[in-house]
């Protein structure tokens, strides 16, 4: 057979850039075959993805050599428009990919470009509406879609062109874990039935293997590093040394020192051969120390009875009450919509509450301005990009200070402070635009610091990060904790909770569903259900097992993991 | 919830309603300019009289233009007494005679030829505007960058219109939640500011603004390249609506009024004004 792309010995330099981003890519994609593109941020993954759809060389310019064929066709040769009809992609922002005004337009966008006849298009785009479950939501606006919705008229609209390759880069990234466990559902179910050749460029890779792949691809720096099926790749230490994030059922497979070969099956947790590995798992399970009692302070922050509404109809917080106590680390999860964005912004006086009390210190914050609880409570938006409004970094950070009429003089000490604790003050004098993503993020974390507040709440800290990102800012997050800070974080990132914040509260249609442990959260399948989360594979691996005590087993991991991390020089 | 759409499109099934955009909004300015060449109270009051009877037809809550129509009314009035205070005499130089109903000072003479004028004037307002309210509320926004391309605007530039009212809420969206977050760093942006000061702490909030739609739109861009946008000279449109029988009728009626309305401009009264003093 015939692949149907095929690199060989492909590099490309993107003109403003020194180095090439992409070295002597060897690979070919047969098709039919659903493949997992895997490695950090900045490997070239994207670039990859870029070639394959022909955005390179079309609306990025640089330096090929080697060469490319898609479909029998070079790119020099081949126009962006007829890659189009061969490659579909579906970008990670599906909210920006939604160009039209409703589902129905959106689907039909590539069709109207290609002066298919009006009649002729309704019916197409009800037939691949239909295939993407969206065919009952055809005249319903962007804004009255989920996340999820949103993914699958992307999808509806790349497939309307009846592509050979489908293209997902980060389908996960903005979705809860639920909506992204149907979202895998749905590219399985389309590569089976249709026959499409599928790639995913993702970093959560626990989640995508949640259905079958035939080969999983590993970039690092611009070269293929791996290829191989789930079963070898889970076997290798190819993941850890990269720094990217693998299963968690493997890991504690390999902390359990089980000896890892593809003849387990560990590609998938449904066909790893537990009987091979209980002995192991039960071994490591007894031999682990008795997780610590932990103190908790006073109550720093309490919510009492808080309600929410928009209209009569639309309740979106319901007598929510929780105390969060001095120094702890905690998350508020729920799906969108769920009224975690809501609940932080009553705290921080964005919006005011109908009924119910936000207590700081004992102390009712209810009748205070945003101006007055910002003091105390600093709000680290999701997107950096979105907060910071100076060029400089260091007038960024002092930006809050220099509001309140702070003396100059008063002011150096403190920004140098908080640029010290977020890692920047060797770049105090750099302009703003030189920063990195996580960078720029760690300005928006300082620029809140050097308030020097008590509390601090993010919003999906590390959406769009990789795993060693995600690692440096909840490190970061967490030594800042360590210094007494109070965090609250809102997100939907499963790992995150379940290995950074030992309290979590979990929300659900503007209710209160569960208050406790992380590990008893995302141990509870009927929690788990209501709120959009998953069980961790953790959990499933000791159930599988027979461990007696399958919750103890998933704090025992996380336990393992921190003092082996406070343990390593790094 | 915010506000999430500009318009509330609501669909109804009526004559007006069933109309293409396109000939709602040839319609609309075949109309209007018939109102605004013409100083013809008589003309001006059957296209007034039509005007209503159309947002009668095309069913639009009062509920829904209330706000508006205030504005508007409020806005005539004050227009009235401000014509009459800076140019008290302009009817009288029109029509060229002087009918004193009664007099003020020898400057501010109430005259029949100023209060003539007036009128005339008010009404053209009031039969422009509920044709307006008409093409805004009864034309679906997706129809509307087909109708525009329809009657000779680029499709590039027809779909630039419709991009505005898809992303337009979400920059909305994206202001208001950095205006928070900068008021949290303790950014003042009510009237205790001064105003100097105030624009100034607006930038605050414009240049994340303009760099986060900047991330949006390579993104956009991206995704419409992706999907073939551009590659033809001419597209076709998933909105757009057929032209029926009661689309030519329409069309057909509206260009008589105008023609008519421009022959008793040439024919009748020799002008655009209606002289009734001679």
């Amino acid at each position: 057979m015939e692949p149907i792309i095929s690199f060989h010995d492909f590099s490309f330099q993107y003109f403003s850039q020194k180095d090439p981003t992409l070295h002597r890519i060897d690979l070919e994609i047969y098709p039919g075959e659903k493949v997992l593109i895997v490695g950090p941020s900045g490997c070239g993954k994207s670039t990859l993805a870029h070639c394959i759809n022909g955005l390179i060389p079309y609306a990025y310019k640089g330096t090929i050599t080697g060469e490319l064929t898609v479909g029998g066709q070079t790119p020099d040769k081949s126009s962006l428009f007829e890659r189009s009809r061969l490659v579909g992609t579906v970008l990670q922002d599906s909210d920006g990919q939604f160009v039209g005004l409703t589902v129905g337009e959106d689907i039909a966008f590539s069709l109207e470009n290609d002066r298919v006849a009006q009649p002729e298009m309704k019916e197409t785009v009800r037939q691949v509406a239909a295939m993407v479950d969206m065919d009952q939501h055809l005249s319903a606006s962007p804004f009255e879609l989920s996340g999820g919705q949103k993914q699958r008229t992307a999808l509806a609209g790349v497939m309307v062109d009846d592509v050979d390759v489908l293209l997902f880069d980060e389908p996960l990234a903005n979705l809860d874990p639920l909506t992204g466990k149907t979202a895998i559902d749905l590219i399985d179910k389309i590569h089976r039935d249709f026959h499409k050749t599928v790639l995913i460029i993702e970093h959560r890779i626990e989640d995508v293997l949640y259905r079958h792949v035939d080969r999983i691809i590993v970039i690092s720096e611009g070269r293929i590093v791996s290829d191989s099926t789930p079963d070898e790749l889970m076997s290798s230490d190819i993941l850890r040394d990269l720094g990217i994030r693998e299963p968690l059922y493997s890991t504690a497979l390999k902390y359990a020192k089980v000896p890892m070969t593809a003849d387990l099956k560990p590609g998938y947790i449904d066909t790893l051969k537990i009987d091979e590995v209980r002995d192991a798992l039960i071994r490591w399970h007894h031999a682990q120390p008795a997780h610590p009692v932990e103190e908790k302070g006073e109550v720093l922050l309490s919510v009492k009875d808080l309600c929410f509404q928009y209209t009569k109809r639309r309740k979106l917080l319901q007598n929510i009450s929780f105390d969060i106590h001095k120094g702890e680390m905690v998350s508020i999860v729920g799906t969108n919509g769920a009224g975690k964005s809501t609940l932080a912004k009553l705290i921080c006086g964005f919006m005011k509450q109908d009924a119910g009390d936000i207590l700081l210190n004992g102390e009712s914050i209810s009748d205070w301005t945003i101006k007055e609880r910002s003091l105390q409570i600093g709000y680290v938006m999701q997107n950096p990009n979105q907060m910071i409004s100076k060029p400089m970094i260091y007038d960024e950070v002092a930006l809050g200070l220099r509001i309140r009429g702070v003396s100059e003089a008063d002011i150096r000490p403190k920004v140098e402070k908080a640029l010290m604790i977020c890692g920047l003050y060797s770049m105090r004098n750099w302009p703003v635009s030189a920063l990195s993503f996580g960078q720029k993020k760690r300005v928006t974390i300082a620029s809140m610091l050097v308030m020097d507040p008590q509390v601090l709440i993010l919003d999906e800290p590390t959406a769009g990060q990789d795993y060693r990102h995600y690692t440096d800012i909840m490190e970061f997050l967490r030594g800042l904790n360590h210094r007494g800070v109070t965090i609250i974080m809102i997100t939907h990132d499963m790992h995150l909770m379940l290995e950074y914040t030992p309290h979590a509260i979990v929300l659900s249609h503007g209710e209160k569903i569960g208050d406790d442990s992380a590990v008893n959260i995302l141990t509870n399948e009927e929690m788990a259900e209501k709120a959009n989360l998953k069980l961790t594979s953790l959990y499933e691996l000791a159930m599988k097992a027979g461990l007696d005590d399958p919750q103890s087993f998933v704090q025992q991991f996380i336990d393992y993991e921190h003092s082996n991390e406070e343990g390593s020089p790094s | 919830m915010m506000k999430s759409k500009l318009f509330d499109y609501i669909e109804k099934d009526n004559f007006v309603y069933n109309l293409s955009g396109v000939t709602k909004l040839i319609c609309f300015l075949l109309l209007s300019f018939a109102v605004m060449f013409s100083f013809d109270a008589r003309v001006i009051i059957v296209i007034m009289v039509l005007s209503f009877i159309v947002l009668h037809v095309s069913e639009i809550k009062f509920k829904q233009v209330r706000l508006m129509m205030y504005y508007v009314l409020g806005f005539l009035v004050i227009n009235f007494f401000l014509t009459f205070l800076f140019s008290p005499r302009y009817g009288v130089e029109i029509y060229g005679t002087e009918h004193v109903i009664f007099r003020i000072t020898d400057h501010y003479t109430v005259t029949w030829e100023q209060l003539l004028y007036q009128i005339t004037k008010m009404l053209k307002y009031l039969s422009v505007i509920p044709l307006g309210m008409m093409f805004i509320f009864t034309t679906d926004p997706s129809e509307f960058a087909a109708s525009l391309n329809k009657i000779g605007v680029g499709y590039k530039a027809a779909f630039a219109v419709s991009l505005t009212l898809r992303y337009f809420p979400d920059m909305i969206r994206d202001y208001n939640d950095i205006s928070l977050a900068q008021q949290a760093r303790g950014l003042d942006l009510s009237k205790k500011e001064k105003l100097g000061r105030r624009l100034k702490n607006m930038m605050n909030i414009f240049v994340p603004l303009i760099f986060s739609s900047l991330d949006r739109v390579e993104v956009v861009s991206n995704a419409m390249d992706l999907r073939g946008f551009g590659k033809k000279k001419k597209r076709t449109w998933y909105a757009g609506k057929k032209m029926t029988r009661n689309d030519y009728y329409s069309l057909a009626f509206c260009a008589f009024v105008f023609l008519a309305s421009i022959a008793m401009s040439v024919f009748i009264n020799h002008g655009r004004f209606w002289n009734p003093f001679i």
